[in-house]
């Protein structure tokens, strides 16, 4: 007997390992032209736990404060060595993190994954966007730099136009009336811990959604299959799904290597309250289809405040977004061609927007 | 007189009406741990508002020297903590206003190739006086009073009339 196999077998006389195991092993994954679309959601589960590690790398020279945090960030990227390299991934990980959860959220629209019975497994994922763009957002601050400064200025701004709890939640960002070392410490304190905490237990309550419910099937191939069983494909999770993830892995961490060590991450220029808002300055890509539609309102709307309006209608919209499923037919024959119609004008919305808003002066 | 677990009669009346005992070891510790939890919710509700900050700035300031602006130019100065917006004319007068942009408060400056005050941030525009006169901004830019003594200028809140 090998010792590898010795060391198995007195795990599983322990833990019992096997048990723990049978239900991957009995987990398939359907068979199709759009298969492919399946790892996306891995493939940013996989960014995030890069996040998390060289996010831990960071935190050992990164100091908050005013006065010391772009300091820090400066002698992790020209004294430590390879700091340049771990900052750079962290940077272009939480961009590529970013995408691919988009990526995965129309991926699963367009698959109609939502669907009963998973509709919460839809919730769950929406809220993590949500999250994830708050990582975005607070980790934006860290280095204060000037963009940093003005976006998280711009970004609480916008929060402090929500009627009635707008003004409030500001000052709780903030960590008073203005953007200042105090609101550095609060988006710190988000950053490393807080986000973290809840975007872990989210993802668990997902994956956990995700092997209790198992894989969707397209609704069109959901209906065939039931009627004419014989013509359902799968392939098995464990291994062959998993070692087909792990590859898709190996290719994400090439992109993600090669743009970290080609394109290191800019620092910037450290931020000073006294001075004026660069000509330029924008927020970061995902940000840029809500700030550019703000840039669209006029200032007045009939008798509302054109930000307060666009606030208002990005709150309205981003709830609808996250019940979509319930407004979904429970029959995969009946599926509703509207939200389909729906999520082609999103995505044309969000698309065409951000190449407007980075175009645009 | 019968007693039973969901209560006991009561000796006063010397009728059967159960006092429920068990209702009122629920409500007691219910009540309980309520004021435990409020006990500990509102400390950390308050903690989480920052306290406030006064103020420190007086209302008037240096905000520049003469001869440190050219005419058609503008610098940003320390009023308080916040920054304001010191411009000189291209006929050479001196005119302040708050740096804050009205729309989501980035900091102007004065653009003087359109002679105008300018936000990067939504290009909002803003005349001498810090009217709002295109882009997003909702409301002109607070004013302020200028005064020029000797070598310096002071810049100063305008009193509410």
């Amino acid at each position: 007997m090998s010792p590898l196999r010795n060391v198995r077998g007195w795990l599983d006389e322990r833990l019992g390992w096997e048990g723990l195991i049978a239900p991957l092993r009995k987990k398939t994954v359907p068979l199709h032209g759009l298969s492919y679309w399946y790892f996306l959601g891995g493939i940013t589960l996989f960014l995030f736990v890069i996040q998390v590690l060289t996010g831990i790398l960071l935190l050992l020279y990164y100091r908050p404060g005013a006065n010391e945090a772009f300091e820090s960030v400066q002698y992790i990227m020209t004294q430590v060595q390879f700091g340049w390299l771990i900052r750079s991934i962290h940077s272009w990980s939480a961009n590529l993190m970013i995408f691919t959860a988009f990526a995965h959220m129309f991926s699963v629209l367009f698959l109609k994954a939502y669907r009963k019975p998973r509709e919460l497994t839809w919730v769950s994922g929406v809220i993590l966007l949500f999250l994830v763009m708050g990582f975005g957002f607070s980790g934006y601050l860290l280095p204060w730099n000037t963009l940093a400064f003005f976006a998280t200025k711009v970004g609480t701004e916008i929060t402090g136009q929500v009627p009635v709890i707008g003004k409030p939640l500001m000052i709780f960002l903030r960590g008073g009336e203005d953007v200042t070392a105090a609101t550095l410490s609060r988006f710190f304190g988000f950053h490393v811990a807080v986000l973290p905490g809840l975007t872990t237990l989210l993802i668990l309550l997902h994956v956990l959604l995700v092997q209790r419910l198992g894989i969707s099937i397209p609704p069109k191939l959901e209906v065939q299959w039931t009627a004419n069983p014989s013509e359902k494909r799968e392939m098995k999770f464990f291994p062959n799904f998993l070692l087909r993830e792990l590859m898709a892995w190996y290719v994400a961490l090439g992109v993600l290597g090669a743009l970290a060590a080609l394109f290191p991450w800019n620092l910037g220029v450290k931020a000073d309250p006294f001075v004026s808002a660069p000509a330029g300055i924008k927020p970061e890509w995902y940000f840029l289809f809500m700030f550019q539609t703000l840039k669209l309102i006029p200032p007045k709307v009939w008798f509302i405040d054109g930000e307060v309006l666009g606030v208002l209608v990005f709150g309205l919209v981003g709830l609808l977004w996250l019940l979509l499923p319930f407004f979904e037919s429970d029959h995969p024959s009946r599926t509703k061609r509207w939200i389909t119609g729906v999520a082609v004008f999103a995505l044309a919305y969000v698309a065409g927007m951000s190449v407007y808003g980075y175009l645009a002066k | 007189m019968a007693t039973s677990d969901q209560g006991m009669t009561n000796p006063s009346d010397g009728q059967s009406a159960p006092v429920p005992r068990r209702r009122f070891v629920e409500v007691l510790l219910g009540g309980g741990f309520l004021a435990t939890a409020a006990a500990f919710v509102y400390p950390v509700l308050r903690y989480l508002v920052p306290p406030k900050l006064s103020d420190m700035g007086s209302d008037s300031v240096v905000a520049g020297r003469v001869g440190e602006l050219k005419p058609n130019s503008g610098k940003i100065f320390r009023f308080g903590n916040r920054p304001g917006l010191l411009i000189r004319t291209a006929s050479g007068e001196y005119r302040a206003m708050s740096a804050t942009c009205t729309h989501l408060s980035c900091t102007v400056q004065y653009r003087d190739d359109l002679r105008q005050v300018w936000c990067a941030c939504h290009n909002g525009k803003y005349d001498l006086n810090g009217r709002n006169i295109s882009g997003p901004p909702p409301r002109p830019l607070e004013g302020f009073e200028v005064q020029v003594r000797g070598d310096e200028i002071f810049v100063r809140r305008r009193r509410e009339a």
